[in-house]
């Protein structure tokens, strides 16, 4: 993915189809191909976890229940977190994604909107909680591209602002679903794959398909790479800023949505600290916090990687703070790590594409992996949209 | 593609007005009027010459935020004893849980000249200089739940018994499980680096002890539905059998619940903690898991507003034989069972 991440609008156009097949470990733009490097990292750490849990934890680590158990805890936070990437990428930071889950989840299980659900269908709930994130990312995007304000102000002001709306509306209590259908539906599995862990899947694919293979990723990339250049070459850097917000709250509306269904109650304590568990599984997973680059795999295996832990220190009667530590190494080890095998990866590549290559735009994928995103590239990124 | 993208500006302003036009629909009708206020903390006053109307007196009164069930019932309940007397004038700063504001708020009464001062510290050690300043102005402190860390800045202090909860949670599963040597005890705490968390934890360990018992399980959550449902989830992975857990809170408890009817577990008995009217009605119901839950009085900051009124009036409390309000109370961590779910019903906080 790193392949699509700095070097796919260059590359993901015309050059695609000369560069694919000579890509050492790729099996063409797919899923594998360069990220490999930057993602290896997380895999490891993943897979360390996984050895330690079964080996302290035999029988009941490896257990389908326990798995799916992880999987779906990691849903709610891995949807925002998918929002969270886009907003990164674009160049931006969404501080307000924990109180827009609390926001929504509230509105959406007011008596008001149950009975609503009542009369109708408990789709309404789910209505009300995406439109409720929407409008809220609309706001922030709207107060950071057309009003100029940095985006971590904005959106630290919606922090404060959406956990207190809540919290006027909720009165301060925890809102009960009594809605069966909506708690059945959701609580439910396809195939013994819970739900939740579904709608997760299908977040992170079409999150995947969004930022790789439409317009709207590349100029996500361009955005948050250098949005001067990407003014230059025609793209609305300000509505696209716009887009961007309201999608991370959407995202956080669907996350309300699986919160409820999780807790079986709408509250404005929901979804504390997600920005920060967010950001931090979004920057392990190899997004520059910068913006510019990052890939949805990543994420979603950082994501993993904190739920799994979590878990394996429940199993094995641990307690929270020495899970804490645990967390901040971890953020540390995955960073270097990542660092190290993307620049390795980098270093012994690098001339064998370039001559086999010969487009700065391969150059490009392979040598900015330690080094950040060269903004010199962009302009050209853009100027040469892919036409897909 | 490219066709279409070049006019996409039209295309924002009607999804933008579609949004906003929603929005507006939605907003009419997702109001959230409860059907019935059950604030049933009123004071249940015994008639003594104490409840008379004496001279009006006015009473600061600072707590945390209360973005929980209990810290909500506890500013619910304060209220509701102020409004039983006609003499009480009170003065509700914000709630806050920055320490800094709630010092500036009880320098706000001193400097108002209040007749006492009800404070439920963020911190008590944080708020203790700023007590000592008011009680060296000669405005009485009442200090309610979390203890200053000295015991010259409050007149009078009132505070749950949180390792008594504790005991009370680990007795009562003592009686149910006490000839089974081998039972399998687990616990959800809630935030672990609190000491009322602690306390609670050293009492259940103690009572659990006594009866040859101890806790197989353990795990912190934050006072939280979502993370009670998040450590219950686990913590159910990783004791596949289990014949008795204790949750510290019942606001936390939901989730708790939610993760164990999503696990499809009943194997055990489940006992609360704080005393929630929604844990309640789980015990009423009788076909719940949560077959008990252990109190921990939402009404305490009300009995300071009671003793704040007493000490300001200064009046003793008519119970007692001593000329004076007493300078400590603890109360008392009831467990309440689906036999006696009844009496304690209406004074529960709701979540």
């Amino acid at each position: 993915m790193s392949e699509s991440s700095t070097a796919t609008p260059a590359a993901g156009g015309p050059p695609a189809g000369s560069t694919a097949p000579q890509e050492p470990g790729g099996k063409g733009p797919g899923l594998m191909s360069g990220p490999l490097g930057r993602n290896l990292g997380l895999v490891v750490a993943l897979v360390v976890l996984c050895v330690v849990g079964s080996i302290t934890a035999p029988g009941r680590f490896v257990d389908i229940d326990n798995v799916l158990t992880i999987l779906r805890l990691a849903a709610v936070i891995g949807v925002v977190s998918i929002g969270m990437t886009f907003v990164i990428i674009g160049g931006g930071i969404d501080l307000s994604v924990g109180a827009l889950v609390a926001l929504s989840s509230v509105w959406a299980t007011t008596l008001a909107t149950q009975a609503l659900a009542r009369d109708f269908h408990w789709i309404v709930m789910v209505f009300t909680a995406v439109l409720v994130g929407a409008v809220a990312g609309l706001v922030n995007g709207v107060v950071i591209a057309y009003g100029k304000i940095v985006a971590f102000i904005a959106t630290l002001a919606m922090l404060a602002a959406a956990r207190g709306l809540a919290e006027i509306i909720a009165n301060r209590r925890t809102q009960i679903v009594d809605n069966p259908g909506f708690r059945d539906f959701f609580a439910g599995d396809v195939l013994g794959v819970p739900t939740l862990v579904i709608i997760f899947a299908l977040v992170a694919v079409a999150g995947w398909v969004l930022l790789n293979r439409t317009t709207f990723g590349r100029r996500t990339f361009a955005v948050g790479g250098n949005a001067e250049a990407a003014r230059l070459a025609g793209i609305r850097v300000q509505r696209h800023t716009v887009w961007l917000y309201v999608l991370s709250g959407v995202t956080c509306g669907i996350a309300a949505v699986m919160l409820m269904a999780r807790t079986t109650t709408g509250s404005s304590t929901h979804g504390t600290l997600y920005e920060l568990d967010a950001i931090a599984a979004v920057v392990i997973g190899g997004t520059l916090l910068v913006g510019g680059r990052g890939t949805i795999v990543g994420t979603v295996l950082g994501v993993l990687i904190f739920t799994t832990l979590g878990n394996v220190f429940t199993l094995n009667n641990l307690s929270s703070s020495a899970q804490a530590v645990a967390r901040g190494v971890i953020i540390v080890i995955a960073v270097l790590l990542q660092q190290r095998l993307a620049g390795g990866g980098a270093r012994r590549r690098r001339p064998g594409r370039d001559a086999a290559a010969g487009s700065p735009a391969g150059a490009v994928s392979g040598g900015s992996a330690a080094a950040g995103g060269p903004a010199g590239d962009r302009p050209g990124d853009a100027d040469g949209r892919p036409p897909t | 593609m490219s066709a279409t993208r070049q006019r996409p500006f039209r295309r924002l302003m009607s999804t933008t007005a579609a949004l906003v036009g929603a929005g507006v629909l939605v907003t009419g009708c997702t109001g959230n009027t409860p059907e019935n206020e059950g604030s049933g903390n009123g004071a249940a006053n015994v008639a003594s010459s104490n409840d008379e109307t004496g001279e009006t007196v006015r009473i600061g009164f600072s707590a945390p935020a209360a973005d929980h069930g209990w810290m909500a019932g506890i500013s619910n309940a304060a209220q509701a004893e102020a409004e039983a007397h006609e003499d009480v004038d009170l003065i509700v700063a914000e709630g806050t849980n920055d320490v800094s504001t709630q010092i500036a708020q009880v320098e706000t009464f001193i400097n108002e000249g209040v007749d006492a001062i009800v404070l439920l510290p963020f911190d008590g050690a944080a708020l203790t200089p700023v007590a000592m300043k008011a009680m060296e102005a000669g405005i009485p402190v009442v200090n309610v739940d979390r203890e200053f860390s000295s015991p010259f800045a409050a007149r009078a202090t009132i505070l749950g018994d949180n390792y008594g909860m504790g005991v009370s949670a680990g007795t009562y599963i003592c009686s149910r499980l006490g000839d089974q040597p081998d039972a399998v005890v687990a616990e959800i705490a809630g935030i672990d680096s609190l000491p009322l968390t602690q306390d609670r934890s050293r009492g259940f360990a103690d009572a659990l002890a006594d009866c040859g018992l101890d806790v197989d399980n353990r795990v912190a959550a934050e006072f939280t539905v979502e993370s009670g449902e998040e450590a219950a989830a686990n913590l159910l992975q990783a004791a596949p059998e289990i014949d008795a857990l204790w949750n510290h809170d019942d606001d936390q408890g939901v989730g708790v619940l939610a993760a164990i009817s999503n696990a499809g577990r009943d194997e055990f008995f489940m006992v609360g903690g704080a005393g929630s009217a929604n844990a309640m009605r789980e015990i009423q119901s009788g076909d719940s898991v949560l077959e008990a839950t252990v109190i921990y009085p939402s009404t305490q900051a009300a009995d300071g507003i009671a003793l704040a009124r007493l000490i300001a009036q200064g009046k003793s409390m008519s119970d007692l034989v001593s000329q004076e309000v007493p300078r400590e109370i603890v109360l008392n961590a009831p467990v309440v069972t689906a036999e006696n779910v009844d009496q304690y019903i209406d004074s529960a906080f709701e979540s």
